[in-house]
């Protein structure tokens, strides 16, 4: 039903009649200067972006103090970044705490630990973005990654010692929180999906519906308070679960009942067709959905499950809340100290930009996949 | 028909393992049964812990005096003579007062955005792009955490900030003057209501005559009455409304209007986020209104404007609304998010009231019941309007 | 009197690098109905809309009853009153009535009172063979009701000049009649029509001029009974090979 030429009721003036006008010209006129209201726009706009991108320029880096002396106790003085506050960037408290932002309370000296886990979380996402990955293989291999992240943490065997989870910190648990979570959620949500969907069961799909729509009706604080006052109180007296992976589990379910809703966007997606051809093959349910339902429902929904996954990425930073040392936390906790106080634009700064690296990748992968689907779906 | 009379005839459960009907029945006893028997240990488990630790169960706790000291009431509070209940009601309404203002703003600056992502001015175009793919990626936590950051690093109230006169910015907060009450007041009032009806029946009258003959009559005579009479009102009987202006008094302003700055903070963060999401949803909620029917309407006269008013935009809403009505929820959720930067919501009160009581279960209890009616509230609100409004096909 | 009611004259286009429209030519006197065709990319859907400038050409004039369209937003104004258009895939407002889509146009472009614009409309409805329709919603009719509804909305802004861009293209074959026969009965009443469609049966019975189009250029013209006939160039010949084998 589209008309049989493109529109150009909106375009702007093409080039044309090979009018001696350079290309750049061209396109400044076009793209910039079409109406007189478009010109003062792009004036305007030009101005402010000039004007405030030269202020962050002169404020990050012409002014910026990169570096401050150390007393003889070996404490940082802050003197200069404190005259300098409002003129120039203290980028000295980077350099100063990013050890702590990026790995937390984790023993100095095995610091490499967590970084190596950190290489192996992004080795992982870029390897799942993959589409020439995408086997059964790839399961195996999150199981082995996330098994070995584990050991590496813990350490405790060949030499390595031991770090109790609750030293670990910074980036580290954001990746553990985010990753282990959608690992755990997915099983979860598959399976609340099919619940909802299945019509012969109407109690069991009360039930995947009941726990749906209870965990995405309330905010994520709830459910992490729920881990961290509520939880202690249903175990048993000498059981005790610490308190990361309470959170953990927070993060399941939080993330189960979201992934199902996507879940069952793909399953709703697909024609009854391929479900019928499976009943009239003779295949058994738990045949059909894992051989032919689920794997061409859960391909369809890959980018939105990266979507969802970016939220859960964010989100991880709400275990800020209840005092578990994410990134966050850690980026908060560095600038209580008195010398640095006030410098939390520096530290928010470098914050942003390494969630920003993170999301930003996995959305443009997102998108990438949804434009390579929609292209595969129309041929 | 004695067809139809005939009832078809019902299936009879066959107590045999192969019948479809039987297995999924046991297998729902099974589930079922499983999730009871959790519910009903964890129940005994926690019934036991908070026996020996001597913690009280039930809601009698809200009838108690609460000490807690919040900032900002909207209705009468007083620290350690007031009820729990009355602090988590303030509570609550708090987080009503930022959901709603908030989903207000957010849609305006959303749709704004979104319209400009569109513009065919590429600079305004982009920085609209670099603006939701921006502020998208950065976790709201922190987007909070810098607002409020950014809201103590405003000076103090005795060098505050004067850009307008009455109007005073520090980091005690936005103080601007509001309309003190005076006696004379409640007629200017009533004049108010008067000249919005009388604006009201104007553009009915409008819209009739506009059918009737084909030309409309200029809105600017109700415009002029909700402006006109109430001042008026005001002049005849000499009371002028009074502006009640801020001042300083010793080391903080007193009078007029106080935006604290957690608020101010929470209500920027969570409108600059959102309205990230709604930006992209506004616009593609526009393209997915056809060129055809742009062309169509241009081919039967309409100008621009009147295209996008009645031709696209009634198209565009419906695409719109249900995404909308989940940003709107994320928006509401995401306000709990007040907790970490100090303002006082429903989830910022109940977690200082469990942390008092160790009621810990009815506390969260509280939190979830309020969250959950609000979101069903919203939905149940928005697939009225999303029924009310969607297209009729065969 | 003898002025043309659509004049083109020398008109170009392009599409980026891609020249559309080369140095087209034509004038369609009043009550003259227009048939062309020609093979899809001719540029003949571009040409008729620059007749009512949902196109601009960039070179050479179009006057459009003694009006001459320019970027003045008023002449535009009048040209695309007096200017009906029908599309290839209707563009009816899904969200309006068809009464309230045939309406629009008249209560907000001509200042028609309302009632009187609903008896014109339901006037046009009764010509187009659908009144009981009109409490419906474009989404419960069927493609040839659909465009029948276009035809009317079209005409109900009375237009002195109707354009129609492919309008069966997008039908099924048994709802192709039902679109023609109206567009009969309209070039019965003698309104000057152009008409882009690849209906030759419709061209010979309605037709005064055929105008074949190929590569953005107007190759031949003439009377469909000639022009069928004895076809001047290889081009045209083809042409009607292929749409004579297709139907």
């Amino acid at each position: 039903m589209s008309a049989s030429h493109s529109s150009s009721v909106e375009r702007a003036p093409t080039l044309a009649l090979g009018a001696p006008l350079s290309r750049a010209a061209f396109w400044l006129r076009s793209r910039l200067f079409a109406t007189p209201v478009s010109a003062v726009v792009s004036l305007a706009l030009l101005y402010l972006l000039l004007r405030w991108g030269w202020d962050f320029f002169g404020w990050a880096v012409l002014h910026a103090i990169w570096q401050v002396p150390h007393d003889a106790a070996g404490l940082p003085q802050t003197g200069v970044c404190r005259a300098a506050e409002g003129v120039g960037a203290c980028w000295a408290v980077v350099a100063e705490k990013y050890r702590f932002i990026l790995f937390g309370f984790y023993p100095y000296a095995q610091q490499w630990r967590p970084a190596i886990c950190v290489l192996l979380f992004i080795g992982l996402y870029a390897a799942s973005a993959q589409q020439r990955f995408w086997r059964r293989e790839l399961a195996l291999i999150w199981a082995v990654a996330l098994v070995l992240i584990g050991a590496l943490m813990w350490g405790g065997f060949a030499g390595l010692p031991l770090v109790a989870d609750d030293q670990w910190g910074g980036l580290p648990i954001t990746l553990i929180l985010a990753t282990f979570g959608l690992a755990g959620a997915f099983p979860l949500a598959v399976l609340a999906a099919l619940g909802r969907r299945s019509r012969g069961m109407p109690a069991v799909r009360m039930l995947c519906v009941c726990y749906i729509e209870l965990i995405r009706g309330v905010p994520l604080i709830s459910l992490l308070f729920m881990a961290s006052v509520m939880f202690p109180l249903f175990l048993p007296a000498g059981v005790d679960i610490d308190k990361l992976l309470r959170a953990q589990i927070a993060f399941v379910l939080f993330a189960g009942a979201y992934l199902a809703e996507v879940v069952r966007a793909g399953l709703q997606a697909l024609p009854k067709g391929q479900s019928e051809a499976a009943d009239a093959l003779g295949l058994g349910y738990w045949q059909k959905t894992m051989l032919i339902v689920l794997p061409q429902a859960l391909r369809q929904v890959i980018p939105m499950l990266v979507n969802t996954f970016i939220g859960f990425f964010k989100d991880t930073s709400l275990v800020l809340i209840i005092g578990i040392f994410d990134l966050t936390t850690t980026g908060r906790t560095a600038i209580d100290e008195p010398a640095w106080q006030g410098f939390g634009n520096e530290i928010y700064l470098l914050l942003a930009a390494i969630y920003f690296t993170f999301c930003f990748a996995m959305s443009r992968t997102s998108a990438r996949l949804e434009h390579l689907f929609s292209r595969g779906q129309r041929r | 028909m004695s067809a139809s009379l005939a009832a078809p005839p019902r299936r009879r459960l066959r107590l045999s393992w192969s019948d479809a009907r039987l297995r999924g029945l046991v297998w729902q006893v099974l589930i079922l049964g499983a999730v009871a028997l959790l519910i009903w240990y964890l129940a005994r488990t926690t019934a036991h812990n908070l026996a020996t630790r001597h913690i009280a169960t039930g809601f009698a706790f809200l009838d108690h005096a609460a000490p807690i000291p919040i900032g900002e009431t909207l209705i009468d509070y007083t620290p350690s003579v007031s009820s729990y209940g009355r602090a988590l009601l303030i509570g609550v309404l708090n987080t009503l007062k930022i959901s709603i203002v908030g989903c207000l703003l957010a849609t305006v600056l959303g749709t704004l955005i979104g319209i400009g992502r569109l513009a065919p001015n590429w600079l305004l175009a982009r920085l609209c792009g670099a603006y939701v793919e921006g502020l998208r990626d950065i976790p709201l936590l922190l987007q909070l955490l810098f607002w409020y950051g950014l809201m103590q690093t405003l000076p103090a109230p005795r060098r505050a900030l004067h850009p307008l006169a009455g109007v005073f910015l520090s980091n005690r907060g936005l103080r601007v003057p509001a309309l003190a009450w005076r006696p004379g007041d409640g007629w200017v009032l009533a004049a108010f209501g008067i000249a919005l009806l009388g604006a009201f029946l104007w553009a009915r009258h409008a819209a009739r005559r506009r059918d009737a003959t084909g030309r409309g009559l200029p809105l600017w005579p109700a415009a002029l009455l909700v402006l006109g009479l109430p001042a008026m009102v005001a002049i005849a009987l000499g009371a002028v409304p009074g502006l009640d202006r801020p001042a300083l008094h010793g080391f903080n302003f007193q009078g007029g209007l106080l935006i604290s700055p957690e608020y101010a903070a929470l209500l920027i963060g969570l409108v600059v986020y959102a309205a990230s999401y709604i930006a992209e949803i506004v616009r593609s909620g526009i393209l997915s209104v056809s060129t055809g029917q742009w062309e169509a309407a241009q081919a039967l006269g309409l100008r621009r404007g009147a295209v996008l008013r009645l031709v696209v935009l009634p198209q565009a809403l419906r695409v719109v609304v249900p995404p909308m009505t989940s940003q709107y929820l994320n928006l509401v959720k995401n306000s709990s998010l007040a907790v970490a930067i100090g303002y006082q919501d429903i989830v910022s009160i109940a977690n200082t009231t469990l942390n008092q009581t160790g009621q810990a279960i009815e506390g969260i209890a509280l939190i979830m019941a309020v969250y959950l009616t609000i979101s069903l509230s919203i939905s149940l609100f928005m697939n009225w309007y999303n029924v009310r409004i969607a297209l009729v096909e065969r | 009197m003898s002025e043309p009611a659509i004049l083109m004259e020398h008109v170009q286009k392009w599409f980026g690098q891609m020249h559309v429209l080369r140095d087209i030519s034509l004038s369609v006197e009043t009550g003259e109905r227009v048939v062309v065709c020609g093979p899809s990319g001719s540029g003949k859907s571009t040409m008729i809309r620059c007749i009512n400038r949902l196109e601009e050409h960039q070179k050479g004039r179009i006057v459009v009853d003694g009006t001459e369209l320019t970027s003045d937003v008023r002449a535009l104004d009048t040209i695309r009153r007096e200017v009906g258009m029908v599309f290839q895939s209707f563009n009816l407002f899904p969200h309006l009535t068809i009464l309230q889509n045939c309406t629009l146009a008249p209560i907000r472009v001509r200042r028609m009172p309302k009632r009187e614009a609903e008896e014109l409309a339901m006037e046009y409805l009764r010509r187009v063979k659908i009144p009981e329709q009109a409490a419906k919603y474009p989404g419960q009719l069927s493609g040839g009701q659909q465009q029948r509804v276009a035809i009317a909305r079209a005409l109900c802004m009375q237009p002195k000049i109707m354009l129609f861009d492919e309008p069966t293209s997008a039908l099924d074959p048994e709802m192709i009649k039902e679109v023609l026969d109206t567009m009969i009965g309209l070039a019965e009443t003698g309104m000057t029509m152009v008409c882009v469609t690849h209906e030759m049966g419709f061209a010979r019975q309605v037709a005064n001029r055929v105008v074949f189009m190929d590569r953005g250029e107007v190759v031949e013209s003439g009377p469909p009974a000639e022009i069928f006939a004895n076809p001047a160039t290889d081009r045209l010949r083809l042409f009607l090979s292929q749409i004579l084998r297709g139907h």
